[in-house]
């Protein structure tokens, strides 16, 4: 069986590419495009290490085949710095020790991500259900609850710094 | 995990769809949001020489009330179902059901005529769709015919459907009166599948005896049940403590569930029995305000 041409947006940069209808979202992402902030945890569905936003919402790339991706935007952790410069939820991670091992905390961010642009301000309560399809094995996720409050403050002053820049 | 090799096609008018599906037959599979066929294409549990993606057809996502019925479009994700102001305020059990389905990265790719047609036991939206006495309009090439929502789902993994159909719109009869529901889901961790859960819709007389009752149960048997004795056994009575107990023991009997992973047998059958209580108690004091 054939490849299939897709076009797609990653990180705001056009991509084609030809891919086997069969190969899965993640793995387009890490092999083909060497994008490989994007991880592969349990690879069937349940732990979300694999999570980037696809159209603005935030999804599961080890259940999603690349040819979906065609015509669609995607972003992944990758997207969120601009010029080496962390972005607002990144930064909060980094500072609220939102993370030990590393390995699920793009995935974190990302539904984070999602979940703050649906909300500026969700509660404790919010976050949690907002973040129960990604699993963390180290740090019983207080920190990464604060991390996702501290971030969702940091995304508000980026807004407002953004806004007094237009006026 | 790779699945094996198919073939992919992703129409986006319905009439290409139903052509692929016509020429390929059983060797074809429809695909919607593919969180559950995914999952199964990568396990190796299944494998379709020919995947026909449904998700850009048009025109398929809307949910509205259209005259005497709500219109759900079978492409609406899990998330849209959740997210939908009418839906939360006046068709309570189906906002009860989609915030319990998997997780939030699930429900927005998973779509509510993925979750009925796939036909998984320990799916939610079916004894949804049975208590709310949905429909299920289904198009193929010889037209459109609608299924009653407790015969859409005939054993473990299969529908009624024939072989060129799709599932197009799931039709629920229009909130009218003093109607209320609920949906109970006993798990064992967050996002995981029921050990046993209940759907219920009642609808209230002005002296507020039961003037309709919906029952369906998920996960106690190898499909999705009509709990319809129990259903009959509540029709024209008023709620008290006793006929709540009562209409719970009578779907406990209605149900057939096996011991697995989530339990024995007997355990689910408790499981059931008190949240079938709870579940015609809430919806019940549902009906009265709503």
């Amino acid at each position: 069986m054939g490849t299939m041409k897709i076009k797609t947006t990653i990180n705001g940069k056009k991509v084609e590419a030809e891919v086997e209808p069969r190969k899965l979202l993640v793995h387009f992402l890490r092999e083909d495009l060497n994008l490989t902030g994007t991880h592969v945890g349990c690879d069937t569905s349940n732990c979300g290490a694999c999570t980037v936003l696809v159209n603005g919402k935030a999804v599961k790339s080890c259940t999603m085949l690349a040819v979906q991706a065609n015509g669609k935007e995607i972003v992944t952790i990758e997207g969120l710095s601009k010029n080496d410069e962390l972005g607002p939820l990144q930064k909060a991670f980094l500072e609220k020790h939102g993370l030990q091992c590393g390995y699920c905390t793009s995935g974190m961010i990302l539904t984070s991500f999602w979940l703050l642009k649906k909300n500026r301000n969700p509660s404790e309560e919010e976050i949690r259900k907002g973040l129960s399809g990604n699993l963390c094995r180290c740090t019983g996720y207080q920190s990464i609850v604060e991390s996702v409050k501290y971030g969702a403050e940091l995304m508000k002053e980026k807004e407002e710094e953004r806004e007094v820049a237009v006026r | 995990m790779h699945p094996s090799s198919f073939e992919y096609f992703a129409p986006t008018k319905m009439e290409e769809a139903l052509d692929l599906l016509s020429k390929y037959k059983g060797d074809a599979k429809i695909m919607a949001g593919g969180q559950s066929l995914i999952p199964l294409l990568k396990l190796r549990i299944a494998s379709f020489p020919y995947v026909i993606d449904i998700s850009g057809l048009n025109g398929m996502r809307g949910i509205s009330e259209e005259g005497e019925y709500l219109e759900i479009g079978a492409l609406a994700t899990i998330s849209d179902i959740e997210e939908n102001e009418m839906v939360r305020e006046r068709y309570t059990i189906l906002h009860e059901a989609a915030v319990q389905i998997a997780d939030p990265l699930i429900r927005n790719r998973g779509t509510i005529g993925g979750n009925l047609s796939h036909g998984d036991p320990s799916n939610d939206m079916p004894s949804v769709a049975i208590a709310l006495k949905a429909k299920m309009e289904v198009i193929g090439k010889e037209g459109v015919r609608l299924i009653e929502g407790d015969s859409f789902i005939t054993d473990s993994f299969t529908n009624s459907m024939n072989e060129g159909e799709i599932l197009r719109r799931v039709l629920v009869p229009a909130a009218r009166g003093s109607t209320g529901g609920c949906y109970i889901k006993q798990k064992k961790s967050a996002g995981d599948f029921s050990v046993a859960a209940v759907a219920v819709q009642l609808s209230l007389n002005e002296n507020e005896s039961i003037r309709s009752a919906g029952i369906g149960l998920t996960s106690v048997a190898p499909k999705p049940l009509r709990a319809i004795r129990a259903e009959r056994f509540l029709e024209g009575k008023k709620i008290s403590d006793s006929v709540v107990k009562e209409a719970a023991k009578i779907v406990v009997s209605e149900s057939d569930p096996s011991t697995d992973f989530y339990g024995t047998s007997e355990f689910k059958k408790k499981v059931l029995e008190r949240i079938t209580e709870e579940a015609i108690n809430v919806s019940f004091e549902r009906a009265l305000v709503g």
